[in-house]
């Protein structure tokens, strides 16, 4: 482990921080502050990764069989409630609520979000949305997909499709104020010295995110409000029985779900960006272009969503459109890939386990952005449409980026949240595991769907089989490597070592205050004369 | 202020998704959507618009009494801008009640008098219903936080240095005016042009 650079005070057993300056559930519950709720976020969304988790675990086991286990109905409500659950109360407040929530006031040098109650306000919701979709789940589910395509999910679903609805239209709103929150507060809240180019680029990448959630998700919000009309009252505003148009909820639905896969995974880049610098010990190389091409990112995010109805009978000059702009916002993903590459040049590479997860995001990512990219272009994608080929892509996305990029956060920044050490031995294990895992699962669908099998159906030909079978034994090892982080994270918080105030020798001003930090985060304002990169000459760190 | 400003876009979008729904819609069935102008009460629609601009202004000048500490002012301009919009909403229940009179509530019987544009029709009056409701539903919780104002105001809270509520729930306003500033042309003049 590199020196550190900055004076760290030994860490005394009975020093005063956010976790113990005060005792009791109400001191949790009424809390406002934003590392505290940052740390419900955490377990809430952990439990409802699981509750995802296991649904996925269930269908994979009923995919073992060509002419499946279950019944078709009981697969359709499998994967639709594994979609809602993993998209909306895991992936879309995984980073930004938990991650940001906890770093962005600390790392611009603030005490607290520019509102705390909002920010409270919003676990709530996250919570009450949560009650409201795992009420559907013990109801019988809903079989729409996670994507409630009308009229099937206005009209014709039998299944608790309401309940469902708002659960996710109340998460809607605890993400649209997680976003409000860090734009105000990136805006008025930075330390004197912390300029916009001094900002470090997870700041950047959840600002980004922030644009998004604020700009998208209302969208979401009227769309599913109309589809509850519909269910509720007939009104007819997508029945095609009375010249309604199911194709508009397509157009409303997608305008806000594109941008939300850029809110799945902005923050994991931005993350990724600190781990790669920390880690090859170097200043990110061209910091403007990663910055900026988080902003192109979110602005090119909101013009690309007719990608996904090319087969609905959009006008061919509509989809061209649509390509072109879908290859655009390949670039700015591209830069950041090139970028963090630049940086490891020549830099001093250390494979400590976030590193691993930075490792496996940027592989992963790759090959689920140059995917992306057949899928942008419109042969390519009638021929792949509803196939497991798309399934495969954005998993690649989601989970080999994600939620790779979200462990590695997680593990980076685990001894400044809890003040404890993590065992590296068992977490390099995990990240292995979870990274053979992965590809077992995923990457052989990526040849089913070429050879054409469809998705979302319950029995497939015999001839597929074999692939399905590795994608499932894939999926078990997979399963067993995201439960032993959880296991040693939850032995760390009581039984790890002490952690010292910057474990890895990074720079950024969360490593400049105590492990875990007190309430405040600072004891007086700090004033920033440094990038956000600053790692020196080489051979200084090194030597 | 920052925050509500943010806030305010989101409304925006919010209720763009149905602007755009309107869009899509009208521009498929003109006809039918013109024909619904001869249900819409103009009369009562065109005062409530004169009833929300009144109100808008009596909420600047309760902001500009707010700036000066005109404790008085600031608590009748607050308490006019209320009866302002709670007159809004006694002329909407009415306007609401005639088209449940009339069987034009979508999904609750819902019965029109030109056969070819029946099916159509339905669908501006959802969006109708949907737009309105909507708008008054944020009326409503204007309305509940200038009650909040009111009671701050009573209490001597505000001056010259601190006035910042008062100026973020009159943007509010401001705003839900202006989105009936769109809905009432779009819904009610759409059979008057000529």
């Amino acid at each position: 482990m590199a020196t550190i650079a900055h004076g760290t005070p030994e860490i005394a057993a009975e020093e005063v921080n956010y976790l113990n300056v005060e005792h009791g559930w109400k001191s949790w519950l009424f809390t406002t502050d934003h590392k505290r709720i940052a740390f419900l976020y955490l377990i809430s969304i952990t439990a409802m990764f699981f509750v995802g988790g296991t649904m996925a675990v269930l269908f994979r086991i009923n995919l073992l069989e060509p002419e499946g286990i279950f019944s078709s109905e009981t697969y359709n409500r499998l994967f639709s409630m594994h979609g809602i659950v993993m998209v909306f109360f895991f992936l879309v407040p995984s980073i930004p609520a938990t991650l940001a929530n906890f770093l962005i006031p600390i790392m611009i040098g603030a005490k607290d979000l520019a509102f705390p109650r909002i920010n409270l306000l919003s676990w709530y919701l996250y919570v009450f949305g949560a009650i409201f979709t795992i009420y559907a789940v013990a109801r019988g589910g809903v079989d729409t997909g996670w994507t409630f395509y009308a009229p099937y999910s206005s009209t014709y679903s039998n299944s608790y499709v309401l309940s469902a609805v708002m659960g996710v239209f109340v998460a809607g709103f605890s993400s649209i104020l997680t976003g409000l929150n860090f734009i105000v507060t990136v805006h008025k809240m930075r330390a004197p010295g912390m300029t916009w180019s001094r900002l470090p680029l997870f700041v950047w990448s959840n600002y980004a995110t922030g644009l998004l959630q604020v700009l998208g998700t209302p969208v979401l919000a009227i769309s599913l409000t109309l589809i509850a009309f519909e269910r509720v009252a007939h009104v007819g505003i997508f029945d095609p029985n009375i010249g309604g148009d199911p194709i508009l909820f397509q157009h409303l639905f997608w305008f806000y779900s594109h941008p939300a896969v850029y809110i799945m995974i902005l923050p994991g880049m931005g993350v990724i960006s600190e781990i790669v610098a920390c880690f090859s010990r170097k200043r990110v190389f061209g910091y403007n272009f990663v910055a900026f091409s988080s902003m192109a990112i979110a602005v090119l995010s909101f013009f690309v969503w007719g990608h996904h109805m090319f087969v609905t009978g959009e006008a061919m000059y509509t989809s061209v459109a649509f390509s072109f702009l879908s290859f655009m916002v390949a670039v700015p993903s591209a830069i950041k890939v090139f970028n963090w590459t630049a940086t490891m040049y020549k830099g001093s590479v250390s494979f400590d386990t976030p590193m691993l997860y930075a490792f496996g995001f940027i592989g992963l990512f790759t090959i689920g952005g140059l995917t992306g990219l057949f899928l942008a272009a419109l042969a390519t994608d009638v021929a792949t449409h509803g196939t497991y080929f798309i399934v495969a892509h954005f998993h690649y996305v989601m989970v080999g980026g994600m939620v790779m990029a979200f462990l590695g956060g997680l593990h980076y920044w685990w001894p400044k949240i809890t003040g404890r050490l993590y065992p590296e031995a068992w977490a390099k294990f995990a990240a292995l595991i979870i990274f053979i895992g992965f590809n077992l699962t995923f990457f052989p669908q990526f040849i089913l769907g070429y050879l054409g099998m469809p998705r979302r159906i319950h029995a497939y030909p015999p001839e597929f089989q074999a692939l399905n079978v590795l994608s499932t034994a894939g999926a078990s090892i997979l399963g067993i490597g995201y439960l032993i982080p959880m296991i040693y994270f939850a032995w760390s918080i009581r039984k790890g070592p002490k952690a010292p105030a910057n474990p890895w020798g990074a720079t950024g001003l969360e490593w400049e205050i105590q492990s875990p930090p007190t309430t405040y985060n600072f004891d007086e304002t700090p004033i920033v004369t440094k990038e956000a990169y600053d790692y020196g000459p080489l051979e200084e760190v090194v030597g | 202020m920052l925050g509500m400003w943010t806030f305010l876009i989101t409304e925006v979008l919010f209720f763009g998704g149905m602007f755009a729904a309107y869009a899509v819609y009208r521009n498929m069935y003109p006809d039918a959507f013109a024909s619904t102008s001869k249900f819409m009460d103009v009369v009562l629609g065109g005062t409530n618009t004169a009833v929300l601009i009144c109100s808008s202004l009596t909420m600047v000048l309760a902001v500009r009494a707010a700036q000066l500490s005109k404790r008085a002012h600031l608590i009748l301009f607050l308490i006019l801008t209320m009866i302002f919009g709670t007159i809004f909403l006694v002329i909407k229940g009415f306007e609401y009640h005639s088209k449940w009179v009339e069987h034009l509530v979508p999904g609750f019987d819902f019965q029109y008098d030109e056969p070819r544009y029946q099916h159509n029709a339905q669908i501006l009056f959802f969006l109708y219903f949907a737009m309105t409701g909507m708008h008054a539903l944020h009326m409503v919780i204007g309305l509940g936080l200038l009650t909040f104002l009111l009671v701050q105001a009573k209490r001597r809270i505000f001056n010259e240095n601190y006035f910042a509520p008062v100026e973020m729930i009159g943007l509010y306003w401001h705003f839900v005016d202006i989105v009936w500033i769109f809905l009432f042309p779009l819904l009610y003049l759409i059979g008057h042009r000529r």
